[in-house]
């Protein structure tokens, strides 16, 4: 890259920011190389001739009137076959490359390095229909790559280009920075395509338009299909305080969800948790195509002492990527821990530009900020052609301190989300987990999701939900009673009630992320189990009626069996769950036989 | 790089000076203010506007001469020499020798700011430590490279239940060679405590594996902002570079965050809660992050810190934001410790999120896994029914109720009040099986079929 000679001098240095004078440009947002080290950062204030620069590394030795060299660039993504199965920082440098550049285990300063591999090869597969002579848009596909074997990518026209198409070049091997196709532009001049191109990542990629959302992100997660679903191209926020699940809920949906790609972005999160992906994706099955489920992941890793200013950017970087996967008409995942973690590095960039903090110390444009990020989820038509539906899924971990739901970050996250799921620390605790509150979560997709439950045939989706809900709502109110009077003055139809909602809490609601059986649940044994339990409410309710006691119902070995099933029976073999049935008509109708049974 | 010194200083404020009119100054540069012949302090700059730079006094400023004061830059940012040679030596939080012995001197030194450690060449911690505590070993089981807390309140035995983990944790395996070192690192300690543990280590015989670096409720508390990293940069030498296991202890990390606090403050930074400032997070994670093991060393930085909840309040920012960086956390309850149940460790609010790949088939027991999960569940039910007794009376129980209640009493009595005894990993299991006989069988929906057969004893009357 050419660097312009400049005369720009550091004036001040204060934590993850500094202050320039004597550019040539001001430009907001612009990169710029800082100190002669060339550290990375970005231009985020201007007042009169001094310039504000947040630095994606530490800012340690750095001194006054050392240089700062703009690059005329912002901050961009590259895009193009070679980031699946990739991790990268937050200002998208993989960080195998540091590791090999730097030959430590640590991150050292000062690396640069390009996201995407100059030498690997790549065969490219043009389109056919492609003709010399054809005129190119925005958005077009140009030809294949198969990226992974879970994932064949496209070239697409970059936005903002079209013309005559000039050459386009036979399938073979090429270099990311290879041309595979040769255009002219409106005012004639021929231009170059490669296989990737660069995007600024603080504007969101264009697309034709928006459409509703449709169907679900199936999760293999019980309480999150069937209670609190989210719709493909839907966003959801994930608060909770620390040890509620929030990072295991992430995980399991990164593992299970039907998405084609998926981003995860470990925003100023754990070291550990990074590598726990790493090192255990490769080795995990997706059982939606059967190949290694590294092949459709992309990580970001800006873990909690990297430094604050590239954490700001990994949400951006992320989110960048998803687009250009969307854009070729996939269905991704982006999933980032924690979003509290990048306001506060806002807020702590914030700070060091002296701004008036608002609340808790944010600054005035948290709220905009966070709704311009889940603004660019959504199920889109792409530009160009051929046709291309894509969505992107925003699912986002908040973390408010104290576990206080009314703090800024997750009252202005409420505002933008239509997914909540609410973790509750008393449920952590008693390790009922995933620890969603079902009493104060809530999904904005139910009537979408109803609608394509009918069309491929889940009659009883809603009812099931709708049941079952009930029936916990009733369990929440008698708890109040119970607390104060104990349960044995209830009649027995409110104690059946909570047994009832005992077994749904604990055979159904609870999924153990690392029971080998239990961590993924299919959508049929999902509807199979409800099935289940409630025509095990409907039997005992019956016998109820005619007197059976309460506490017979209880010791029933069904009860046992029904919590179970979860961990017993494998997706595979959902016969099983047939015999279950069995099992609850036999128990009931020996019960019967003493209580009367219609 | 070249030093330079100055005369004068043009404000001292708290912990800060603030010299003008001088260039060439690095961002965290380490620097030396002489007071006269015999004592200098120690410092690092924290900002700098313009000319104007802004410099953090680890011993504080008291008798600072504003006018005559020099102070010296060294080019640099704070070193710490390293060697072997540390274990068994007593320092202060600069790593100058506290022992009466002389200074270490070595080719090797370190910024003791570290760097993060790149994801790709971690490897993931699961090989568990016995600590030969039930509460811990069965229910929250640590493993080797693991960051945890202990939080705890004024007056709780959580020194004695670190006492309890040297003396009985097994972390390196002696007969596979293996060496074992521990960093001990003071911030703002009081004397009996300092006491305390150097009796520890006497009476364990660990005195010789502790490199101590200590900042004691005496000394300026400025430079217990230090001591953890000092101690985490040996920690990590020992560990990367000489391939020992290195168990760290910091205690106290309320102490260092009053610190922290002290000099956002007079840096006049926007508080984020209860004046603690925005960054604290990233502070934190700093210190927390620098435990686990990498690729290419045997040796392994597991991190145990203190940390006092200020009124035994755990939303309160120093163990709030902690739980969110470290791996879980051992919690330590009053009213446990009441009814002189010891160690009292809270079970269910307890966690350890290493755990899960560090226990079952082929480490500690195949049932392990359920076996807790059992015992966490039933525990949790009785803890319900013990409050619903508190209410309705102990007599207004149902049958199942009453049944799960004395489950909990007996699951404190048995499992968590254990004393000062080493219990095996086997032990503990046994006994968890034990309690479960108290159950009826119908409600054992965590265990196994199979479990049950071959580790369940029979009901015995
Ligand atoms: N679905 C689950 N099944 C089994 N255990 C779980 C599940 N979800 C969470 N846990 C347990 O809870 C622990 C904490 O979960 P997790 O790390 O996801 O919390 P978190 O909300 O991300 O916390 P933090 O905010 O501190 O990162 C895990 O280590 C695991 O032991
Ligand atoms: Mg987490």
């Amino acid at each position: 890259m050419t660097l312009i000679e400049e005369s720009a001098r550091i004036v001040s240095i204060k934590g993850s920011t500094v202050q320039a004078k004597g550019l040539s440009s001001y430009r907001m947002g612009e990169i710029t190389y800082v100190g002669e080290e060339r550290l990375i950062g970005e231009v985020i204030a201007i007042v009169h001739d001094t310039a504000t620069v947040q630095v994606y590394e530490p800012l340690e030795g750095l001194r006054i009137n050392d240089p700062l060299y703009p690059t005329g660039k912002s901050l961009s993504a590259e895009l193009g076959p070679g980031l699946l199965s990739n991790i990268f920082d937050g200002i998208q440098r993989p960080l195998d490359n540091i590791k090999n550049i730097s030959g430590s285990g640590f991150i050292e300063r000062g690396i640069q390095t390009n996201a995407l591999d100059r030498q690997q090869k790549w065969v490219f597969e043009p389109r056919k229909e492609l003709k010399k002579g054809e005129i190119i848009k925005e958005g077009d596909v140009l030809g294949k790559v198969k990226e992974t074997e879970s994932i064949t990518s496209s070239v697409l026209i970059p936005p903002g280009k079209s013309g005559e198409l000039v050459e386009i070049m036979e399938k073979g091997e090429y270099t990311v920075s290879d041309t595979v196709a040769v255009y002219k532009n409106k005012s004639g001049s021929k231009a170059e395509l490669t296989m990737m191109h660069e995007w600024p990542v603080r504007i969101a990629r264009p697309y034709l338009n928006k459409l509703p959302v449709s169907g679900p992100l199936i999760t293999g997660q019980r309480i999150v299909d069937m209670f609190f679903p989210i719709s493909k191209g839907g966003t959801a926020a994930i608060p909770g305080g620390f040890g509620t699940g929030k990072t295991v809920l992430q995980h399991q949906l990164s593992k299970w969800s039907d998405a084609n790609v998926v981003i995860y972005i470990g925003c100023g999160e754990r070291g550990n948790e990074m590598t726990d992906v790493l090192r255990e994706f490769p080795k995990l099955i997706d059982p939606h195509t059967n190949n290694p489920l590294m092949d459709r992941t992309l990580l970001i890793a800006n873990v909690s002492n990297m430094p604050v200013a590239a954490r700001e950017a990994s949400i951006y970087m992320g989110i960048t990527m998803a687009e250009y996967y969307r854009d070729q008409g996939y269905n991704v995942l982006l999933t980032a821990d924690s979003t509290s973690r990048w306001a506060e590095a806002l807020r702590e960039i914030s700070g060091q530009l002296e701004e008036m903090p608002v609340e808790s110390g944010y600054p005035a444009y948290l709220g905009a900020r966070l709704a311009n990020f889940y603004e660019r989820a959504g199920q889109v038509v792409a530009l160009g052609s051929p046709y291309r539906e894509g969505s992107i899924n925003i699912t986002a971990a908040v973390s408010p301190p104290g576990g206080d739901f009314s703090e800024p970050v997750t009252a202005n996250t409420k505002r933008f989300v239509k997914t909540f799921w609410g973790l509750d620390p008393a449920l952590a605790n008693r390790k009922h987990f995933p620890s969603i509150n079902w009493q104060n979560s809530y999904s904005g997709y139910i009537e979408e999701i109803e609608e394509w439950a009918l069309e491929t045939g889940l009659m009883d989706w809603g009812r099931y939900r709708q049941e079952m809900l009930k029936i916990l709502q009733k369990d929440n109110e008698l708890e109040h009673i119970v607390e104060l009077i104990g349960s044995k003055a209830l009649p027995a139809d409110e104690q059946l009630i909570i047994l009832i909602a005992d077994i749904i809490k604990e055979g159904f609601l609870q999924q153990n992320a690392f029971h080998p059986i239990d961590t993924f649940c299919s959508i049929e044994k999902q509807m199979k189990m409800m099935n289940l339990i409630l025509l095990f409410h409907e039997r005992a309710n019956i016998l109820i009626k005619n007197g059976c006691p309460i506490s017979l119902i209880n010791s029933l070995r069904t009860v046992q069996i029904l919590k179970m099933m979860k961990e017993e029976i494998r997706n595979e073999d959902l016969t099983q769950l047939n015999k279950i049935e069995d099992h609850i008509i036999f128990d009931m109708e020996e019960l019967g036989s003493k209580y009367g049974y219609k | 790089m070249a030093r330079i010194t100055v005369k004068g200083v043009a404000e001292i404020r708290g912990p800060l000076i603030i010299i003008e009119g001088i260039s060439g100054i690095q961002m965290g540069e380490y620097l030396e203010v002489r007071l006269n012949e015999q004592s200098t302090r120690k410092g690092r700059v924290l900002a700098i506007e313009e000319e104007k730079v802004i410099i953090l006094l680890y011993q504080g400023t008291y008798e600072i001469e504003k006018d005559e004061i020099e102070t010296e830059f060294f080019g640099r940012t704070m070193q710490l020499f390293v060697s072997e040679d540390m274990i068994g030596r007593t320092f202060n939080s600069l790593g100058e020798p506290l022992d009466g012995l002389p200074a270490i001197y070595s080719d090797e030194f370190r910024d003791v700011n570290g760097a993060p450690i790149n994801p790709t060449s971690r490897i993931y911690p699961r090989n568990y430590i016995e600590t030969g505590i039930s509460s811990i070993d069965l229910m929250n089981t640590l493993v080797r490279g693991q960051k945890i807390p202990i939080f705890t309140g004024a007056g709780l035995p959580n020194n004695q239940l670190i006492g309890q983990i040297i003396k009985q944790a097994r972390i390196a395996e002696e007969i596979e060679g293996e060496k074992f070192a521990i960093v001990f690192g003071a911030m703002g300690l009081t004397m009996d405590d300092y006491i305390y543990f150097q009796r520890l280590f006497k009476e364990t015989g660990t005195l010789d594996k502790v490199v101590m670096f200590t900042n004691l409720a005496s000394d300026s508390a400025a430079e217990g902002l230090l001591t953890p990293k000092v101690a985490l940069t040996t920690a990590e030498y020992l560990a990367f570079d000489c391939d020992y296991h290195v168990l760290a202890i910091l205690s106290d990390i309320t102490n260092y965050c009053q610190a922290l606090r002290e000099v956002s403050v007079a840096l006049e930074t926007v508080p984020a809660r209860k004046g603690f400032p925005g960054y604290m997070y990233s502070d934190l994670a700093s210190i927390y992050e620098r435990s686990g093991i990498m690729e290419g060393s045997k040796g392994s930085v597991t991190l145990i810190a203190n940390l006092t909840m200020p009124n035994d309040d755990i939303t309160h920012p120093v163990p709030d934001l902690t739980g969110y960086i470290t791996e879980g956390q051992i919690i330590l309850d009053r009213s446990l410790h009441n009814r002189s149940i010891y160690p009292p460790i809270d079970v269910l609010e307890s966690l350890s999120r290493l755990m899960k790949d560090g226990i079952g088939e082929g480490s500690t027991r195949e049932d392990h896994p359920s076996l807790s999960n059992q015992l966490y569940s039933a525990y949790a039910e009785g803890l319900d029914k013990r409050k619903l007794a508190e209410v309705i009376g102990r007599k207004e129980l149902n049958r199942r109720d009453q049944i799960f209640l004395d489950f909990a009493d007996k699951f404190e009595e048995i499992m968590v009040n254990q004393g000062d005894v080493h219990r095996t990993m086997e032990d503990s299991l046994d006994k968890g099986w034990k309690l479960l006989t108290l159950l009826p069988k119908v409600e054992l929906t965590k265990v196994s079929e199979s479990e049950m057969t071959k580790y369940c004893p029979e009901e015995e009357d």
